[in-house]
């Protein structure tokens, strides 16, 4: 942007230099001030009624709303100065004179910012002395449960359902005190990605009915990882308790998901916590399946596999690295690769461009596709009886095992072992997405990160160290024993990939190269 | 004049000349009082030389805000493409304002003929008056008014036969206090909650339905076909004070007095004639106590302040309050001071929209304070809370209502603090007694 | 439509619904916006750029034809206006005129802001309680005939203490007066 464009003003002290137009709070932001605020969402229209941003801006007769003052050239912005701190603390006091103060049950402590705040700036005592207004909780439907008494009227929620989902549900109801977040009867929360409100909810009053009483918030472990559970890509975090994921919640990322992220990925989190897990390598005595170590199953896997060719059933969660070692494997081998994907309806958040809940119901088909592996929704037709049947990540849920056993042999790499592959030869166990590092490629191109948010059970190992050990055996090049490792083989090997690190990608994901122009045409 | 009394001999009675006279409502009575020869005229002339005209005659918005509406008006930037709006600002509710309700109720045509000279000369060629719902009467009269117009001819795509379209329509509103304010109006009138909008941007660039609007208050444009026909050298002169305060304004006088009612005063006229002359004194046998000069929501006067005021937006400032709507509310001796303004702060928590939390929670708790002290379960911290809220309450928020709610706690514990502290030393209203009976 | 027909169709729509009504696609639910009220609707959206800004009138409309708002009433005019239900229930909790339960026959507002309360208007608020027999305020008397509130500023305070008995508005009320008024609506 021209320097011509840009207005510089000061903020706590700190010169700052922000495009024309900015709010004051955004600005803030840049020079690494935060105004307090709850009403103020950068994802959503601009309110201006909580009055908790409320700043000393030298030579303006009034106390201006960060959230809605441009700033002007030459602003001198006061965001601790006597009068603003009053006037917060002020904001503080009104909204807890009605407040139940019950934040020992509250879901929202610990990351509550009308607690945050009123720990910081709130007066130490109350001042009310009349009793408190009381309204029931009510069920909004969908995952949200609405507690009455904690809300401030910020209408983040009724503004999401408006301007973002485009599906005006929710309202304000009454006026004054006695005003509350309404819905119609009989009209729910049932929105795709109605469960967004409750993210956005700066307190406890929506509530996610799935983690209810959960946990506490200081109790959990975050991690910053992508929604596996559509092509899309949503940036999300994983918080983990005692090593169990009890909530996914949307991780800001404005070149995917903005602030969001749909109700079908956040509440899809169970599978990870399966406890029916293979623990350890197995490999077939006769009639039999007997615990191993990793060498002597790998070895197992390599004798079945020396002078075969594999045909790898793979499944599209799976990262950019398990596939590329597994797709080595299949070149290695002469043999080839499929996967198949579940399917649902697509579910688009209107208000973003290019956001939905995507057809394709696993995080990984572009990379699937792109790594050599071929979509079909008979991922075994033509399994031939001089081929390995090398099982990674499908569950085989609808695949019978007549079918599975024309294949010379069978060898299962998976967090579980499927019914139908009881007659398998080897069994290799391996983590699930959130017990690993890796990354995804969704369906506009964009490769992601993510990290490891949980302990994989037993021996359990990653797809890409299991594929990468067999590769070696065969006389091709694996044997990495970091992620990061094998996703620099992987950028080494495919132009697609060529200059990325786990680096360069950071938290935010880069395009494949090639994708980079067509997807800033697109947006 | 001193409806529903009769003229008072220092009113100057222009804009309430007919009130009471049912026959003025008609078309064919109006236009032989010559109703609708400024609008004639101003079809003809260049929109820009009806807003220098009224920018010259001084005219200043008589809803509350006191802005000179020629100013306001040349904001409307002509020829910029955009449909121009005119809202018509008819939901009078400030508590001790019934002006526009006698204007309209009286006089339709008169307002009739203002819209439409307003409307042209910002270029709107709609003009909305969104009167309150409660008024049913004056909604009646206007409805009938506007048809009347429409038949006549007057307004429409040719109005007056010129060519120029102007439709006025009467919009009624449904019970909320706020869409007194203008943004609030703009929403309510475009079907929303009536929840007053962040300025900028201001009405003159975003308005109603997004597109460059003026909001008049219906006084306001009730004057302009006066000034139009007698110019605006005549409307400047008359003033009793500074060139600042021109023309007539209607003050509504209501409360303990002994003749409530309209009058019509040039602007500058003496507060302590009014109230003691013009509008008969005290009833029998009381004194003045107090008077809240401008509506509910300008700061109390004593009565010495209120008789050394000088009714004009200058000297009503100079004595501790505002002119405001012109709503004059008279106390006597014999009310309790506490509880009118617990009265009024229950209006204000009552009419809050709920959008900033100052006043949505400060004007409900402000409330439950004064009812407690009333009903003499008060102490005297709580006059310290009172002031301190009322200081939180005050130039934080979107719209002014919930100042307006302080404003009256504030004067009132200054300047009655003995009041309160009666009844809390006394743990009972002194006037209880009485007030139960 | 009299004061009397509106009663007599407030209480028709309760029987059958309740205080919520019910959903405008039910089977008893009677549109309001149908044949010369339909037409009606249509004249007036020409006078907006938005089929929104209709929203007020067409609220109006059905209070008129019905004595309240109900919740299936409320739907059919977001359908009629294409918006959502809840997008016109917000709308209409915020305006204090528009009933969202039935009420008695006559429904008086009694102003009692602080100019009308000077002036006497509690003890007008408790002969109207008294003489209706409704006894609460906002409750409706036995027979259905009454309901009283008390209302904020009517705009008419140099006439207190002014009440208002549905769209009729009666000026300087005092409690002596109360019987006769009342009298005088049967």
């Amino acid at each position: 942007m021209a320097d011509a464009s840009l207005v510089t003003l000061t903020i706590e002290g700190r010169q700052v230099a922000v495009p024309a137009g900015t709010s004051i709070l955004e600005a803030a932001k840049t020079a690494g001030v935060l105004i307090p605020h709850y009403c103020y969402h950068p994802g959503l229209p601009v309110a201006g009624v909580c009055r908790m941003c409320l700043v000393e801006v030298e030579k303006a007769p009034k106390l201006a709303p960060a959230c809605a003052t441009a700033v002007a050239e030459g602003q001198v912005v006061h965001v601790h100065s006597e009068k603003s701190l009053e006037a917060r603390k002020g904001v503080l006091e009104f909204l807890l004179i009605n407040h139940p103060l019950d934040c020992p049950i509250c879901d929202q402590a610990g990351e509550c910012e009308l607690q945050d705040y009123t720990y910081r700036e709130g007066r130490a005592h109350g001042r009310l002395k009349e009793p408190k207004r009381f309204n029931p909780a009510e069920d909004f439907g969908g995952d949200v449960l609405y507690v009455t008494n904690r809300c401030i009227l910020c209408t983040r929620c009724v503004r999401f359902m408006d301007d973002v989902a485009h599906d005006p549900v929710l309202n304000v109801s009454e006026r004054g005190d006695r005003a509350v977040i309404g819905k119609f009867e009989g009209r729910d929360l049932t929105h795709p990605w109605a469960g967004n409100v409750i993210d956005l909810c700066p307190v406890g009053a929506l509530v996610s009915k799935d983690f209810l009483n959960k946990a506490r918030a200081w109790e959990l472990d975050r991690t910053p990882s992508i929604c596996p559970n559509c092509s899309q890509g949503c940036n999300a975090i994983l918080e983990t308790r005692d090593n169990m994921v009890v909530r996914m919640r949307p991780r800001p990322n404005g070149d995917v998901n903005q602030y969001f992220l749909c109700d079908h990925g956040r509440l899809n989190y169970r599978w990870m916590n399966r406890t029916d897990r293979v623990e350890a390598p197995l490999v077939r005595q006769g009639d039999r399946l007997a615990a191993a170590d990793w060498d002597r199953a790998l070895h197992a896997a390599g004798m079945l596999l020396n002078g075969k060719r594999v045909h790898a059933l793979v499944s599209p969660m799976l990262s950019n690295e398990s596939l590329y070692l597994l797709s080595e494997l299949v070149e290695q081998t002469g043999g080839r690769g499929t996967f198949r994907v579940e399917r649902g309806a697509e579910a688009p958040l209107p208000g973003v461009p290019d956001l939905a809940l995507r057809a394709e119901r696993a995080a990984n088909v572009r990379g699937a596709e792109m790594l050599g592996f071929e979509k079909s929704d008979t991922p075994l037709a033509g399994l031939q009886p001089d081929e390995v049947l090398l099982v990674a990540g499908d569950d085989l849920h609808d695949l019978d095992a007549d079918t599975l056993a024309s294949a010379s042999a069978i060898i299962v790499l998976g967090p579980t072992l499927p019914e139908v592959a009881r007659t398998a030869a080897v069994v290799l166990p391996t983590t699930n997405m959130a017990e690993e590092e890796g990354t995804f490629t969704n369906l506009r191109g964009r490769v992601q990160r993510y990290m490891q948010a949980k302990a994989p059970p037993g021996m359990a190992r990653p797809v890409w160290w299991a594929a990468g050990d067999l590769l070696t055996l065969l006389g091709g090049r694996g044997g990495y024993f970091l992620a990061s490792e094998a996703f620099g083989a992987l950028a080494g090997a495919r132009p697609e990939f060529a200059g990325m690190t786990y680096d360069t990608l950071g938290l935010r994901g880069q395009m494949l190269s090639g994708d980079a122009e067509s997807a800033g045409v697109a947006r | 004049m001193g409806f529903p009394h009769p003229s008072h001999p220092s009113e100057t009675p222009l804009l309430s000349e007919h009130f009471g006279n049912p026959a003025a409502r008609s078309l064919t009575t109006w236009r032989s009082l010559g109703g609708y020869q400024a609008l004639e005229r101003a079809l003809g002339m260049e929109p820009s030389a009806i807003v220098a005209i009224v920018k010259e005659s001084g005219l200043r918005g008589r809803g509350g805000a006191g802005f000179p509406t020629g100013m306001k008006w040349s904001f409307m930037k002509p020829g910029d493409g955009k449909p121009h709006y005119l809202c018509c600002n008819a939901d009078e509710s400030e508590p001790g304002t019934f002006k526009d309700r006698e204007i309209m109720r009286w006089t339709p045509h008169a307002l009739i003929e203002g819209c439409a000279i307003g409307a042209y000369a910002i270029g709107a060629e709609t003009c909305y008056i969104y009167i309150r719902g409660e008024f049913t009467e004056p909604l009646r009269a206007m409805d009938a008014a506007v048809r009347e117009a429409y038949a006549a001819g007057i307004l429409g795509a040719n109005a007056m036969g010129t060519g120029k379209r102007v439709d006025v329509h009467v919009h009624k509103g449904a019970g909320a206090y706020i869409c007194g304010e203008e943004t609030a109006l703009m929403n309510s009138l475009e079907g929303r909650r009536g929840n007053p909008r962040i300025k900028p941007p201001f009405p003159a660039v975003a308005g109603l339905f997004g597109k460059p609007t003026t909001i008049n208050n219906v006084e306001t444009l009730a004057a302009v076909p006066h000034i139009l026909n007698r110019g605006a050298e005549w409307y400047k002169s008359m003033s009793l004070s500074s060139p600042k305060s021109a023309g007539t304004k209607l003050f509504s006088v209501c409360g303990n007095v002994a003749k409530p009612g309209n009058y019509e005063v040039v602007l500058g006229f003496p507060f302590k004639d009014f109230l003691y002359d013009v509008c008969g004194g005290p009833l029998p046998g009381r004194t003045f106590k107090a008077v809240i000069p401008g509506g509910s929501s300008v700061p109390i006067q004593t009565m010495a302040e209120a008789e050394a005021t000088r009714m004009d937006y200058e000297g009503f400032v100079e004595q501790g309050s505002m002119l405001g709507s012109g709503g004059v509310i008279v106390f006597d001796d014999d009310q309790c001071m506490v509880k009118l303004i617990a009265r009024l702060a229950r209006f204000y928590a009552h009419e809050s929209c709920a959008q900033c939390t100052q006043c949505r929670e400060g004007t409900a708790w402000v409330t439950r304070i004064l009812e407690r002290i009333e009903a003499g379960g008060g102490t005297m911290d709580d006059l310290d809370t009172l002031l301190n809220l009322s200081e939180n309450m005050t130039g934080k928020t979107i719209c002014v209502l919930s100042d307006s709610c302080a404003a009256p706690v504030v004067s009132g514990i200054q300047k009655f603090r003995d009041e309160f502290e009666a009844h809390i030393t006394g743990k009972r209203c002194p006037m209880g007694a009485r007030a139960a009976a | 439509m009299t004061v009397d027909e509106k009663g007599s169709a407030a209480a028709a729509e309760r029987a059958p619904h309740g205080a919520n009504g019910g959903h405008p696609h039910q089977e008893d639910y009677e549109p309001v916006f149908t044949g010369e009220v339909r037409r009606e609707l249509d004249e007036l959206l020409t006078r907006y750029p938005t089929r929104m800004a209709a929203l007020l009138p067409a609220l109006w409309m059905v209070q008129h034809e019905r004595g309240w708002v109900s919740e299936a009433a409320m739907a059919e005019v977001a359908e009629v206006l294409r918006l959502t239900p809840a997008y016109v229930k917000g709308v209409v909790t915020f305006y204090t005129m528009y009933h969202q339960h039935p009420v008695g026959q006559h429904f008086i507002q009694v102003c009692t802001t602080s100019p009308c309360g000077a002036c006497g208007a509690e003890e007008v608020v408790k002969a109207f309680l008294e003489h209706t027999g409704c006894g609460e305020l906002g409750l409706t008397s036995p027979d259905g005939r009454y309901t009283v509130i008390e209302v904020e500023c009517l705009g008419a305070c140099g006439f207190a203490t002014p009440v208002m008995v549905n769209d009729e508005f009666i000026e300087s009320v005092t409690p002596a007066r109360v019987p006769e008024l009342l009298a005088e609506l049967r």
